[in-house]
């Protein structure tokens, strides 16, 4: 939603990110996509290779693109294709399902108590 | 051949049923403002938008939208409070969410005019409207005193 509001103001945008069905529901201006793991937007940890050239392939899209794009760069994870790291994010298992009811409850409980203490930001 | 991109929606949504809280009903739009640049790269001045938290201290709840000078940014930013794949990766290398040395070197050699003076923090916000009506243009209004052309938004 930032992005689309510089946008409208002028400023051309590019989202790097890693959650292709987010963003495109959202729909923004230009997205580059790196399929990662969420906490690496750019590139691996220390891949510096990878990194610059997320940056360099943003702002080619920045410049070049003539119409609303969204593209899948190559990066990958693992370098011989492994993608078992998709299965661990949110993964959900009959023996976890106690610890999320009682961490929903926990959550709601803390959210409410913030509220009493006017410790939250007005629209909701 | 890669596989499909995680489909997080679908993911989250069972997370969060599974913790007995409503569906989040994600921002959606049929189509998208447009701004076609009317300068090459090298005459643009590029800023940086994370989701990463430079200022632990506001609490989570309570934070909105940041700007800072990058001459102050931290060398670790605090990642904690936010989701992202814990059991996979870290955040130790702020270079893999935030390139503020990457467009540096991109300056010194001429790609870009230069590297904003200010970066902005947007917070990953339950409510769309703050978003919407509170963060967005107050980081809109940062990047036009600033004279910006193009913004990388880097969520986290």
């Amino acid at each position: 939603m930032t992005a689309r509001t510089l946008e409208e103001a002028g400023i051309a945008t590019v989202v790097i990110g890693s959650a292709w069905d987010i963003v495109n529901h959202c729909m923004v201006p230009r997205y580059l996509h790196n399929d990662l793991p969420l906490g690496n937007p750019l590139g691996k940890p220390y891949d510096s290779v990878g990194q610059r050239l997320s940056v360099i392939s943003a702002l080619d899209l920045a410049v070049n693109s003539e119409q609303p794009i969204a593209v899948k760069s190559d990066l990958q994870w693992q370098e011989d294709g492994d993608e078992s790291w998709k299965d661990n994010y949110m993964r959900i298992t009959e023996a976890g399902l106690a610890e999320l009811k009682k961490a929903g409850e926990e959550n709601r409980a803390e959210r409410l108590a913030n509220k009493s203490a006017g410790l939250t930001r007005a629209p909701s | 051949m890669p596989s499909e991109p995680i489909k997080y929606i679908d993911r989250t949504r069972a997370f969060y049923s599974a913790q007995d809280f409503t569906p989040y009903n994600y921002a959606h739009h049929e189509s998208s403002p447009f701004h076609r640049l009317q300068k090459p790269l090298a005459a643009c001045r590029v800023a940086i938008v994370l989701t990463a938290v430079t200022n632990g201290e506001t609490p989570k709840n309570l934070r909105g939208a940041e700007s800072h000078a990058v001459s102050d940014a931290p060398e670790s930013f605090r990642t904690d409070e936010l989701s992202w794949d814990k059991i996979t990766t870290h955040t130790d290398d702020r270079q893999s969410f935030f390139p503020l040395e990457v467009l540096q070197s991109l300056e010194n050699e001429g790609v870009i005019s230069s590297l904003a003076p200010r970066y902005h923090f947007v917070p990953t916000e339950y409510s769309q409207r703050n978003t919407r009506e509170n963060d967005a243009p107050a980081i809109r209004d940062a990047c036009i005193n600033d004279e910006v052309d193009i913004v990388l938004l880097i969520p986290l």
